[in-house]
């Protein structure tokens, strides 16, 4: 692609998404918007990164960013994580919030809502219905019209062939067409939101868990510190903060201090 | 540990065998459910099972319950992999005994997931 294009492509991210985009990165800004172009009936990338330069358009910006900060991700994404979910922090937080009785957990990126819903699954199979406790999950994401995918809950075979064990599929899902789609009781659980995480959160209630994971990569250095600031306020003390497998968090010791459990690490805030 | 790979087309025989072998399992392969039943009856190494539904001369549901059926195999781990998606079958498969439902078409990433869910290879 056309480097002034690139640049400005940088810029805008920058600006509007709080996002970096590093030097040579023009495959996946190819990737990312190929199918975009090919939507709106662009020649190219070029030709679409060069009519928003020409004559700016909040709708095609946003259509742009968007695109640009979308993930794959799959149901259970990584097993660890899950695994330690289960078997050491939901039956710590349920002992430690037998008083209050309430359980809040925080997808923070949460793309087509295939995390917060395997959250709901493997709480809904392992801990029941809790009755008498108010557990919410809340599911955010910086993209619209992933908030109304994500709301659906209806998903392609391939999505559902990654990463749902099969005893689940039949317990928590439905065909739909061609589509299955995630049981009413499930979706239930959880409250989708648009939040940028670039800029100041909305006022949310203190997590119990928050999953930042695998987008934390997507943030500029001063940026990833603010987000990492906001989340550790809205973190209780003994809460449970989860970035991806790949990410480290060595530079932000002053915010957070690690916590290995078996194969996984979380992170707790420094008060 | 071994896995023996149960389908009658060649090309998906070839296309699991070698995701398989990348893996890090020994690979043996049947073309249809008795076959498949000689190969575990001659072979005491096989620990997984990846079969097909529709197969001739036996299928692989009724594979599935011949194996469920007998004490000598029940370490053995049963994953059915197949064009079958309508929700009743994944729910009857599993009724049968498989371990885990591998909906055709897949990704090797699909296959190493499953796996992991068992506990033999790492997510």
């Amino acid at each position: 692609m056309r480097p002034e294009n690139f640049i400005f492509l940088r810029s805008l991210m920058r600006q509007h998404a709080g996002v970096l985009l590093e030097e040579g990165k023009e495959y996946l800004v190819l990737a990312r918007l190929g199918p975009l172009a090919r939507r709106e009936s662009w020649g190219s990338v070029d030709e679409l990164i060069s009519h928003l330069r020409s004559r700016p358009n909040g709708e095609l910006r946003r259509q742009v960013a968007e695109a640009m900060v979308t993930t794959e991700t799959s149901f259970f994404r990584d097993v660890h994580p899950f695994q330690t979910l289960k078997d050491v922090i939901f039956p710590d937080l349920i002992e430690r919030r037998a008083g209050s009785r309430t359980l809040r957990i925080w997808s923070a990126a949460c793309a087509a809502g295939q995390e917060a819903y395997s959250v709901a699954m493997l709480l809904k199979e392992h801990f029941g219905d809790l009755p008498g406790w108010h557990v919410r999950i809340v599911a955010s994401d910086v993209s619209s019209a992933m908030i109304e995918r994500a709301k659906l809950g209806s998903y392609s075979q391939l999505e559902i062939n990654r990463g749902v064990p099969s005893h689940l599929l039949t317990r928590h899902f439905e065909r739909d067409g061609l589509q299955w789609r995630v049981n009413e009781d499930i979706r239930q659980m959880v409250d989708f939101r648009q939040i940028n995480l670039a800029t100041p959160f909305p006022p949310l209630p203190e997590m119990d868990i928050i999953f930042a994971r695998n987008v934390l990569i997507y943030f500029d250095e001063n940026t990833r510190r603010e987000v990492l600031r906001r989340l550790a306020g809205n973190l209780r003390k003994d809460g449970y903060l989860f970035v991806g497998g790949a990410e480290t968090m060595i530079a932000y010791s002053d915010l957070f201090y690690r916590l290995q459990i078996d194969r996984t690490s979380c992170y707790r805030p420094r008060r | 540990m071994r896995v023996l790979v149960i389908d009658d087309s060649r090309a998906m025989r070839s296309i699991l065998s070698k995701i398989m072998s990348e893996i890090g399992f020994d690979v043996v392969a049947a073309a249809h459910g008795r076959e498949g039943l000689e190969r575990l009856r001659e072979d005491d190494g096989i620990g997984l099972v990846l079969v097909d539904w529709n197969l001739p001369e036996m299928n692989g549901y009724e594979f599935v319950q011949a194996v469920r059926a007998d004490p000598a195999y029940d370490d053995v781990r049963l994953i059915m992999v197949s064009t079958e998606t309508e929700r009743e079958r994944v729910l009857k498969a599993l009724d049968a005994g498989v371990d885990e439902y591998v909906m055709k078409p897949f990704t090797r990433a699909t296959i190493v997931e499953k796996l992991a869910f068992l506990g033999l290879a790492d997510g």
